[in-house]
């Protein structure tokens, strides 16, 4: 992360903090749900919010066509253009990234369950021919080439595979999840704008101071932020509490076979679940190219286990948790770094971890998604 | 059966959040004798076993054996002290063969550890024997010691519960709670369970047995505990708890297949 | 496709012949096959040059010898020590790659920021310093449920390499220099440009981590191990301290991670903590995961395929790290038990000095 917190006053501090907690709570939401309702911590949601701060940012530069100019000159924009624009970045924020959600579940989970799809043969068998590949050849053309080729064949076995239906232990979930994410990264590093090097993005928010009180100045872009977080945490809260499909999320976070008993599409729900999560992350995602105006391909591991932090330290499995977790954590860390350092930024979430887990291993609000108190 | 006590479960109750699952619930168990108990599903019988073999904190109460109070040590310990148990769902360490399941119960009363084992000193290599050997013995005491070298998991299932035993027998306890060991047999595998558990009586061992087959409980148990919705509701002779009113109303009508 | 299938069948058979013909060997024979093979692993520096078959192992644009040191020996070593962790005990770490941070570490601050110890002296307090830290790190984290014990070991390396990163007494972003080296004893000059003595120490610590750890498998501690594995509240009910067992994993783990570690300063002469990413923690991960958790042959093959493999196929090192994270969920999908399952021992514990059937499961 940046260091732009070169703020000083405890207001600007608690600001910034909260500012910055909003982004963990979002994406903290992601994980909470797939625990609440697998019981797995989904390692790869850090880098579905890294896909989605890219997504924001290619959609400003390509289909916005917003220019990225110097320092002192940027591309502003005011009144209802940029509500328009900043919409459009959030929707394809949300939409990659609950769409990338979507895919992790097929491709790297779904066929650990037993209940492998065609989708995820596929897609597996691309990526097995597209490493095979690379002991022969490491041009990016020729190993697609190579790729598409042997994708029909090896799909082919890899369905006949996954009709036996194999269930995989838990450890090799969480495997799983880990090699998915470091994958993730690797290919936005190998591949995406500006390779592995910090990708900046253009600034059409011009940061206006929006008020002042008890001391420091609030800018708009921090208000926006937890305004943001707020509401679409209140938007999935009424999902999930109001909805038949929330419904359906808390019945099999609290017992899935029963749930599937009475009738409830355990699978769909998943994919729901992943897909709110997704959602969620791809949020968090806009609003932090909002506030950073930069992006990177790494950034995913170091702000997830920081949102996981926040998830376990509210209780994982509870979505007002995420919210107080992340808030809480937000301030901490940027407290922290005033009296430490900022160097030391990082390891303050860890240690915070490590207290909470220690002292309440089941978090301040404690609570579990099924149990409705959400 | 003697006069002493071995167990005595003192006015237990657990509570989970808003679930009472056993409501001040006394009982005795007396050295030397084969305790049934029984009572409708959900009335807190492996609830009971739990409290007692330190799974559950109980949240008010003591469990006294041996005249200690055990009632806030770890489970190991409790183990250690001479407590054993089966399981309802058949626990096994099943990538393991039989006679390693049961070794790892004989290890409890081990005391060679990390640097003996790297050593090999002579006292570890002996405790490795006198595991092996013992383990065989309890092997051949179930009458299961054919497929010692089996991966617990490939035996069929009377064998897992006989091993199960075994293993429990293992940590050479002085009490062994039995839960619910005839499940899934045949009434010629119940008649060979019952004389297996007057075996172990007679061996020196102490019987406490969850039970839903009466011609099983009612044949073996020198005494019973009746339990319903969480409170001990009779207690006494299997004749007598047979006939009582209240057990009666409980299950709605004793089963007729108390042979 | 099929076809690379029939030569996995064919592998299967081969292996399995060569099992049969083992067992069939007197006492004799098989002592001098192992001995041949050991001495055949000592002159692999030597491998390449085998007229016909030496080009299949040969690293091209990497001097073979330095891979085997450098890279091979390394990722062997931490598998076993990880292996211990992971696969015999069922504890997820993410942050091995402290410990042998811790090391190597260790060895360099001893030996060249303030002080300077000879190497050999220091690698004895490497491996205790580790161990301490692996007590440190377990003792509260391993009453944790499993998935947060991974967060948490993440977060442990991450805080050693933050540490190494801030701290001047520990080199800070400059490192450390002109760290010691083995002592050379008689025709074994372990210097700047000729890594096979390196090689031969490394691989005699392999060794001497094999034997300890098959000791410790042979007996009640693997056994602990294996149940606390399986299922933890049983093997509790069995009486197995299972706390104290977890902790001795995690200590002696780190133990061997410390080992790599200061192995690794030794030969290098230089050490960052650049040099200790979190995508190590993942490589290494990979090594156990890939060649088959839980079973200690498994772990080296592990190691040494995710060391080697890459240098083989110089090919695709840049993509490296992408290559092993597919793999993992590849791996995790068709094969979670790796390529070298863990051993169903169906042969009687106290066979097991003269050598009983062993069935791979």
């Amino acid at each position: 992360m940046p260091d732009w917190l070169i703020v000083r006053t405890f207001w600007d501090l608690t600001v910034t903090g909260l500012a910055l907690g909003s982004i963990y709570a979002l994406v903290a939401l992601g994980y909470t749900l797939v625990y609440g309702v697998l019981r797995l911590i989904n390692f790869a949601h850090s880098e579905i919010f890294m896909v989605g701060t890219f997504s924001a940012l290619i959609a400003s530069t390509q289909f916005l066509n917003i220019p990225m100019l110097e320092d002192g000159n940027y591309p502003y924009r005011t009144g209802g253009t940029l509500v328009l624009f900043l919409v459009f970045i959030l929707f394809a924020a949300m939409f990659i990234s609950g769409v990338g959600a979507v895919a992790l579940e097929r491709i790297a989970y779904r066929p650990l369950r037993g209940n492998g799809d065609a989708f995820g043969a596929i897609a597996l068998a691309f990526l097995t021919s597209f490493v095979i590949g690379l002991i022969f050849v490491n041009e990016t053309k020729a190993n697609l080439i190579i790729a598409c080729v042997g994708t029909a064949p090896i799909s082919y076995s890899y369905l006949r595979f996954f009709k036996k239906g194999k269930k995989a232990p838990r450890l090799a979930f969480l495997i799983s999840a880990i090699g998915a994410s470091t994958a993730i990264a690797e290919a936005v590093g190998i591949w995406g704008p500006n390779r592995r090097e910090q990708y900046q993005t253009p600034r059409i928010l011009e940061k206006k101071v929006l008020f002042s009180a008890l001391g420091t100045d609030v800018r708009i872009d921090y208000v926006i932020v937890i305004v943001g977080a707020l509401l679409m945490m209140t938007a999935l809260t009424l999902f999930v509490n109001k909805t038949k499909l929330g419904r359906g999320v808390r019945a099999v976070a609290q017992d899935a076979e029963t749930a599937r008993i009475l009738g409830v599409n355990v699978d769909l729900i998943i994919v729901v679940t992943f897909a709110l999560g997704g959602v969620m992350a791809g949020g968090a995602a806009m609003l932090f190219t909002m506030v950073y105006d930069q992006s990177r391909f790494n950034i995913g591991f170091i702000l997830g286990v920081k949102s996981f932090t926040a998830a376990v330290l509210g209780g994982i499995g509870n979505l007002k948790g995420a919210l107080l977790g992340g808030f809480m954590l937000g301030l901490v860390e940027n407290y922290g770094s005033a009296v430490f350092g900022g160097q030391w930024k990082d390891v303050i979430a860890f240690v915070v971890l490590l207290v909470v887990l220690m002292v309440r291993p089941t978090g301040i609000l404690g609570e579990s998604l099924g149990r409705a108190r959400v | 059966m003697t006069n002493e006590v071995l167990l005595d479960f003192n006015n237990v109750t657990m509570q989970f959040g808003g679930v009472t699952a056993l409501s001040d619930v006394s009982v005795k168990i007396f050295r030397g004798e084969i305790l049934g108990l029984i009572g409708p599903n959900g009335a807190g019988k492996t609830t009971c076993f739990n409290v007692m073999t330190g799974v559950y904190q109980p949240t008010q109460g003591s469990v006294v054996f041996n005249g200690s109070d055990i009632t806030k040590l770890k489970r190991f310990q409790i183990t250690q002290s001479g407590i054993a148990r089966t399981f309802q769902n058949i626990r096994l360490f099943s990538e393991m063969t039989a006679v390693e399941n049961v070794m790892v119960g004989a290890d409890a009363r081990k005391t060679s550890s990390i640097p003996a084992a790297l050593l090999r000193t002579k006292h570890q290599r002996a405790e490795e024997k006198e595991s092996y050997d013992r383990s065989m013995e309890l092997l051949n005491l179930m009458g299961i010691a054919d497929r010692a070298s089996d991966a617990a998991r490939n035996l069929p299932y009377g064998y897992q519960r006989r091993l199960e035993i075994a293993r429990a027998l293992a940590t050479e306890p002085e009490l062994l709670c039995l839960d619910e060991p005839a499940a899934g047999f045949n009434p010629a595998e119940k008649q060979q369970l019952n004389e297996l558990i007057f075996t172990i009586r007679d061996r020196g061992y102490t019987v406490l047995l969850i039970e839903h087959d009466m011609s099983v409980v009612m044949n073996v148990s020198d005494r019973v505990v009746v339990l319903d919705f969480g409170k001990k509701i009779a207690e006494g002779l299997p004749s007598e708890v047979r006939s009582n009113p209240d057990v009666i109303a409980a299950y709605l009508g004793v089963p007729d297949d108390a042979a | 496709m099929s076809r690379l299938w029939e030569l996995w069948k064919r592998l299967q058979s081969l292996s399995t012949d060569v099992q049969v013909r083992w067992k069939s060997m007197s006492r004799v024979q098989r002592l001098s096959g192992y001995v041949l093979a050991v001495l055949a692993l000592y002159l692999a520096p030597w491998w390449p040059k085998i007229p016909g078959i030496g080009w299949l192992v040969n690293t091209p644009g990497t001097q073979f010898s330095t891979v085997l040191n450098d890279q091979v020996i390394i990722f062997v070593l931490v598998a076993l020590g990880l292996n211990v962790v992971v696969g015999l005990a069922g504890l997820l770490d993410l942050g091995y790659v402290g410990f042998y941070a811790v090391g190597a570490y260790v060895v360099g601050v001893l030996t060249s920021q303030h002080a300077s110890l000879p190497w050999l002296v220091v690698l004895p307090i490497a491996v205790v310093v580790s161990m301490l830290f692996g007590v440190i790190l377990g003792t509260p984290t391993l009453r944790l449920r499993g998935d947060y014990l991974a967060i948490v070991t993440l977060g442990f390396g991450e805080i050693i390499r933050i540490s190494a990163k801030n701290l001047d007494w520990l080199g800070a972003s400059r490192g450390i220099s002109d760290i010691g080296r083995p002592p050379s004893i008689g025709p074994l000059k372990f210097g700047v440009i000729d890594p096979k003595p390196y090689y031969w120490l490394g691989l005699t610590l392999v060794f001497l981590v094999v034997f300890c750890l098959h000791r410790l498998e042979e007996s009640r501690v693997g056994r602990a191990w294996t149940a606390i594995r399986e299922d933890e509240d049983a093997a509790e009910l069995m009486g197995v301290n299972t706390f104290k067992f977890k902790l001795w994993a995690f200590a002696i783990g780190a133990a061997v991670g410390g080992l790599a570690g200061a192995h690794y300063a030794g030969k290098v002469g230089f050490i960052s903590p650049d040099n200790f990413p979190l995508q190590l923690s993942i490589l290494f991960l990979a090594a156990v995961v890939l060649g088959g958790s839980g079973n200690m042959y498994g772990a080296i093959l592990g190691g040494i395929m995710v060391a080697w493999l890459p240098e083989r196929f110089r090919n695709f090192t840049d993509k490296r790290v992408l290559v092993f994270g597919i793999a993992l969920v590849l791996v995790m999908v068709f094969r979670p038990e790796g390529l070298l399952p863990r051993r169903v021992r169906t042969k009687s514990p106290m066979k097991s000095a003269s050598g009983g059937q062993e069935v791979a499961q």
